[in-house]
């Protein structure tokens, strides 16, 4: 059963429009990313995910149950927000309890929430800060709490905003590990900016591009991400490998321009160069 | 002499096991671009604090070496002394705006230095202009994109004439064509106005082809120094789980297939120029 996002529209209070007919399907096993300008409605549509919103007109189904149906705290058990701002989400006076709370909410065993909470401290390099207070921390470290504290009730859909935002190289091949770690049954959508972070997953995300609360495309990464046009309306830069592609074009190399990958890029450069112009 | 002097800069924040700073020298001359960049913890932000003063004057610790700023000694001088000399801009410009208006915003360091009427008006519109957000000099900084809020945080501490400025992150709240439109005004005031920038950065991809050196900190220390296409090609800086330019990595990946580029690229531009002059 999937999460079906159906002609959904969202108004603010304010009047704002913030998303204006989305239609999306997530199914189990699915990698959804999700890019576009700030003010494009990213976060709002994720949050209509798990009911934190809910839709002005049309309706989310997860698994079936329409989310004006159902609370959020029903939705949260299957649908795991992670929040772009940490300190939205972070309350409790330690990391320890930080983590074990949505699992003492769901009513775990103590024995699994000692278990869980133990993995998710190894798991994201928390252990010293254990009896810290999370508003303590570094905006980096903040991060993973938020992540640690949503990932350790194992949610079937992981939906993350901007989960790479303040972390280093490391950090997010880190994140990238886990992510990849957490698909095959389960689903992952994730807002980010970050273009280079998208395009070194393996396999490749599908991308969702949002501009002014509607889709502009829906696709595989190597179709979307190299498409100048969409690029241009989505406020996106064109990630430097088929950037670099196309510029060899227009100095005349008879190059394939919707390549991310660097090693087929290498490849396609290298015959290029054999082959008599 | 140059605009920043930082000499066997050691230093242990009050309580800390391990100094945050070890043996750093660094030396920046006037009108240079220079990217400062490492793993998170590398010492990065603690290197900004020492320049402006907040370190020593502001966080306690054990202080050894020098750091001279515009030929201060920022051990002998106030932070409000050293901030007319190293201008900082932060990574969230919401956390740097408070007035009501953009101008307010910008006029409101030269107002408080207690500079005559004209000048605080001279500089304000100089700022504004520089940064190209004079038109919009009556809005309110709230109603504006995250991108031009940034602008509006660099004219405010234009306006106060800086010898340098210090950008701590200052796209990472900003969307990609935010990004690269603030690194492009950098980059502009740096070549047209000769200001000094100094840039903490994570993202070398879209910022390393304006930077004149690179200097790349780890655990407290500057490991690696000098021009982007030597530090971004070094093995000590793949090593460092930095993000290297996919563009330096496509240079490596031919050079291993034996196509040599005549030079490191550091933008998709420059290596495709490259790539049809060899190939």
């Amino acid at each position: 059963m999937p999460i079906e996002v159906q002609d959904v529209w969202y108004v603010y209070p304010t009047g704002v429009e913030a998303l204006r007919g989305v239609s999306l399907t997530i199914r189990e096993g699915d990698f959804v990313v999700i890019m576009g300008p700030n003010g494009a409605g990213k976060t709002t549509l994720v949050k209509t995910l798990n009911g934190l919103l809910k839709p002005t007109r049309g309706r989310v189904l997860v698994d079936g149950v329409d989310t004006r149906k159902a609370t959020v705290a029903e939705l949260a058990r299957k649908v795991g927000l992670v929040f772009q701002n940490p300190d939205h989400q972070l309350f409790c006076e330690t990391v320890e309890d930080e983590i074990a709370f949505a699992l003492k909410n769901f009513g775990f065993p103590e024995e699994e929430i000692e278990k869980r909470v133990e993995w998710a401290l190894r798991t994201f390099g928390l252990e010293e800060y254990r009896d810290t207070s999370p508003l303590a921390l570094s905006g980096g470290e903040k991060k993973r709490v938020a992540l640690a504290s949503v990932l350790v009730w194992d949610p079937k859909y992981l939906v993350l905003d901007e989960p790479t935002l303040g972390q280093d190289h490391a950090q997010k091949e880190v994140l990238r590990k886990l992510i990849s770690g957490f698909l095959g049954e389960r689903a992952v959508v994730m807002v980010t900016h970050d273009m280079e972070f998208v395009v070194d997953f393996r396999p490749l995300p599908r991308v969702v591009l949002l501009a002014e609360g509607k889709v502009l495309a829906n696709g595989r990464a190597e179709e979307v991400l190299t498409d100048p046009e969409l690029l241009r309306r989505a406020s996106l830069l064109r990630p430097q490998v088929p950037e670099t592609l196309c510029r060899l074009r227009e100095l005349g190399l008879p190059v394939r321009t919707d390549v991310l990958d660097l090693w087929e890029a290498r490849d396609i450069i290298l015959s290029a160069r054999r082959e008599p112009r | 002499m140059g605009i920043v002097e930082v000499e066997n800069l050691t230093f242990t924040y009050r309580g800390a096991k391990r100094p945050a700073l070890e043996h750093v020298d660094l030396s920046i001359e006037r009108g240079e671009f220079v990217i400062i960049t490492g793993p998170s913890g590398c010492g990065k932000t603690t290197l900004c604090r020492c320049l402006n003063g907040l370190i020593p004057h502001f966080y306690p610790g054990e202080f050894q070496g020098r750091v001279l700023v515009a030929g201060l000694d920022t051990r002998e001088h106030e932070i409000w002394e050293l901030a007319q000399h190293v201008g900082l801009v932060f990574q969230n410009p919401e956390n740097q705006l408070f007035c009501l208006t953009v101008e307010a915003d910008v006029a409101f360091g030269p107002e408080n230095l207690g500079l005559p009427r004209d000048e605080i008006w001279r500089r304000v519109k100089w700022a504004l202009h520089v940064t190209g957000m004079w038109e919009l000099r009556h809005r309110a900084p709230h109603e504006l994109s995250g991108g031009q809020q940034q602008r509006v945080a660099i004219a405010a501490v234009l306006a106060m004439e800086p010898d340098i400025l210090v950008l701590d992150e200052p796209t990472s709240f900003l969307d990609p064509a935010g990004a690269a439109d603030i690194l492009s005004l950098v980059a502009l005031l740096n070549r047209e106005h000769g200001i000094t920038v100094l840039l903490i950065e994570h993202r070398l991809d879209l910022a390393s082809a304006y930077a004149d050196r690179i200097v790349m900190m780890d655990r407290g220390r500057v490991v690696l120094d000098g021009p982007p296409e030597e530090v971004l090609a070094s093995p000590e800086a793949a090593k460092l789980g930095v993000g290297i330019p996919k563009v330096v990595r496509l240079y490596e990946l031919l050079a291993e297939r034996g196509l040599r580029l005549p030079k490191v690229p550091l933008s998709p531009a420059e290596a495709a120029r490259l790539i049809a002059e060899v190939a």
